[in-house]
């Protein structure tokens, strides 16, 4: 095909692939256009209410609780950041979601992998079998209580263990990882490993592993920001304060509204504690998704990989 | 995609032993090589004992501790000691005047969400497809995707601040208008829309990329020739694209209709409030609540397990329909 049209091909956009010198009509471009269009709206549409959190956590919160805040910080001021970071609750829920992402990702990375390259390998029987005992869960569960009573039965209720292992390895993560190490580990790999003298686990540590760093990465981070972002998890198997995930903190504040303003007040403090509240909102959103947000760009690239990897036919 | 869901009946030849040792015939009955599998390759069988042991136990243990739904659960003397009360946990629910309510909120709020969500992710894969030089279509697609990171307590309290009849721009923007401000989240009968919308605003981004990978699957050569006939824009995306992205299409469709009875318990639970309980409590709610704040056990197992066969059984038939009309499933 491509020979066909290289004599149309125009010279000036030798970039642009597929785009050949048969002329745009005039309803093409108009419609490109159009699709331009509903893109710069879609653009704006996802865009403004991030745009107007952030721009309202940086305003004074008198400016905020008049609502004056749209786009732009009205009389720019760190004042609820500070008062953010100063709250130990706040900070203890912090450190608390840090130790569940960075333990609960080393655990859920492991064992998703312990079970997605056997059943990777041609040679491992019944691994169909497996993948359908897997599959099944995302199909049918117990549900809510009978899920509850095993994790009181093993003692779990009220310990961080709780908020890592019933929630350990996703169906979803198996089939990615597993799809890759089928489709980038050539069996030849594997026998000139065996006739070297490598055994199976010695195959998987010092071969596979190392060139299957993209997969990890992707599933890694997935791992991570679900548990940062978990919170229903610490809702029922938690009770004590000093365990709570930043998520849990700021389902109090922020949807709750249970923040500060202790009741002997006198009128004047009470309102400015109230401005402060409303401010310490978008600041709160901002600081809690700081973390992802750092990683975006490079997460994003990652898991559309991802994505794809566990959308193609494998 | 499709492969991705294999729950075919295991094929039973996996390849012979491959290596460097003599070769048995592959003539062998299952059982002497699952035998001699095992011999050799017996530590990948260690590998897989940990997690399938979690699947077991979070997994599959949940689905027999099930049966308090039939029981009248007593903590003392466990799951399985307790007393046998057949159905009754099932008929008080269907008796209960709150039964229509909760299902009928769940169908509706999940059938909106399937219908809203479905094709907003497709017009956005088309559309930024169709652009083809590179900044614009990147910033498009990294702002669109941004939101499916931000965790659901953020959004949903984003909805509430953004909505919020004193501080949220909403109002501003309505107010411009001459429009009164309005309390978005005490109107029970917004609530479907606030759910539903804030959820594409969060999602369309992640679900595009599905498409889009979809989308390059398909051979240039389609067009090309389909342009050489002289097809507009709109009719390459109509004839070459919709065609092209329809297998991967069916498959979410029926995923989606599959979760419908399973409508997400934490963006409904959050943004529940006493004014819009009318139309925001769901099955999912209303289990947690009987369950763990009235800790009547029993009682919201056995909601819980009706969702839960309803649920199956939707998967299950709409896989069937799409089988029939597409040919595409998720077992294909």
């Amino acid at each position: 095909m491509s020979i066909t049209l290289q004599g149309f091909r125009r010279t000036a956009d030798s970039g642009t692939s597929q785009r050949t010198a048969i002329e745009e009509t005039r309803t093409d471009k108009i419609f490109l256009i159009g699709v331009k269009i509903m893109l710069w709206i879609a653009l704006i549409l996802v865009a403004l209410p991030l745009v107007y959190i952030v721009a309202n956590s940086f305003s004074s919160p008198s400016a905020v609780s008049a609502g004056q805040v749209l786009l732009w910080p009205v009389e720019p001021s760190i004042r609820a950041y500070q008062e953010a970071f100063s709250d130990p609750l706040i900070m203890k829920g912090y450190l608390n979601s840090f130790i569940y992402a960075i333990g609960g990702t080393l655990i859920s990375v492991t064992l998703t992998i312990a079970i997605a390259y056997p059943l990777s390998r041609r040679t491992f029987f019944g691994r169909n079998v497996i993948m359908s005992v897997l599959i099944f869960t995302m199909l049918f569960s117990g549900g809510l209580i009978p899920t509850y009573l095993v994790v009181q039965d093993l003692g779990m209720l009220n310990t961080r263990w709780a908020m890592v292992i019933p929630s350990a390895i996703g169906v979803w993560q198996v089939i990615i990882a597993r799809t890759f190490f089928r489709s980038t580990i050539p069996e030849e790999l594997y026998e000139a490993a065996t006739i070297d003298g490598a055994s199976d686990l010695r195959f998987l540590w010092s071969i596979v592993l190392p060139l299957s760093k993209p997969v990890i990465a992707v599933i890694a981070l997935m791992y991570a920001i679900f548990q940062w972002n978990s919170y229903f998890d610490a809702l029922i198997y938690l009770k004590d304060p000093s365990l709570y995930p930043l998520q849990i903190v700021l389902r109090n504040v922020l949807i709750l509204n249970q923040f500060g303003g202790t009741g002997s007040q006198n009128l004047a403090q009470q309102l400015e504690q109230q401005q402060l509240a409303n401010v310490l909102k978008y600041a709160l959103i901002v600081i809690s998704s700081l973390p992802v947000l750092i990683i975006y760009p490079f997460v994003a690239r990652h898991f559309t990989k991802g994505v794809m990897v566990g959308a193609v036919k494998g | 995609m499709s492969a991705t869901f294999e729950v075919k009946p295991a094929p039973a030849a996996p390849a012979p032993p491959a290596g460097p040792t003599v070769r048995k015939p592959p003539r062998t009955s299952r059982r002497t090589q699952a035998g001699r599998s095992l011999r050799r390759h017996w530590q990948l069988y260690l590998l897989v004992v940990v997690p399938l042991a979690y699947f077991v136990i979070f997994k599959y243990v949940p689905i027999t501790n099930a049966v308090i739904a039939f029981k009248n659960y007593s903590p003392i003397k466990g799951p399985w000691g307790s007393d046998w009360v057949g159905f009754r946990n099932f008929e008080l629910f269907f008796q209960n005047p709150v039964f229509w309510t909760l299902v009928k909120n769940t169908l509706l709020l999940s059938v909106y969400t399937v219908l809203a969500s479905f094709p907003i992710p497709i017009i956005l894969a088309i559309a930024l497809n169709e652009i083809r030089n590179g900044r614009f279509k990147k910033i498009v697609q990294l702002v669109t995707y941004a939101p499916y990171f931000i965790s659901t307590v953020v959004v949903v309290s984003m909805t509430i601040l953004v909505l919020s009849p004193r501080l949220g721009f909403v109002n501003d923007a309505i107010g411009l208008f001459g429009v009164p401000a309005v309390d978005f989240l005490g109107r029970p009968d917004y609530f479907r829309h606030i759910y539903v919308w804030s959820d594409v605003w969060q999602t369309t981004g992640y679900s595009a990329v599905i498409y889009l990978a979809a989308l390059s699957g398909i051979d240039p050569a389609l067009h090309e020739s389909a342009r050489i006939d002289g097809a507009s824009r709109l009719q390459r995306i109509r004839h070459v694209d919709l065609p092209g992205i329809m297998p991967t299409a069916v498959i979410i469709l029926v995923l989606g209709v599959g979760n419908i009875m399973s409508i997400g318990f934490e963006k409904a639970f959050l943004l529940q409030n006493p004014l819009n309980t009318a139309q925001s409590e769901i099955i999912a709610t209303y289990v947690y609540k009987t369950g763990l704040l009235n800790a009547d056990f029993s009682m919201a197992t056995a909601i819980g397990l009706f969702n839960s066969v309803i649920n199956l059984f939707l998967l299950l038939g709409v896989n069937f329909a799409a089988k029939r009309i597409t040919g595409n499933g998720l077992w294909s």
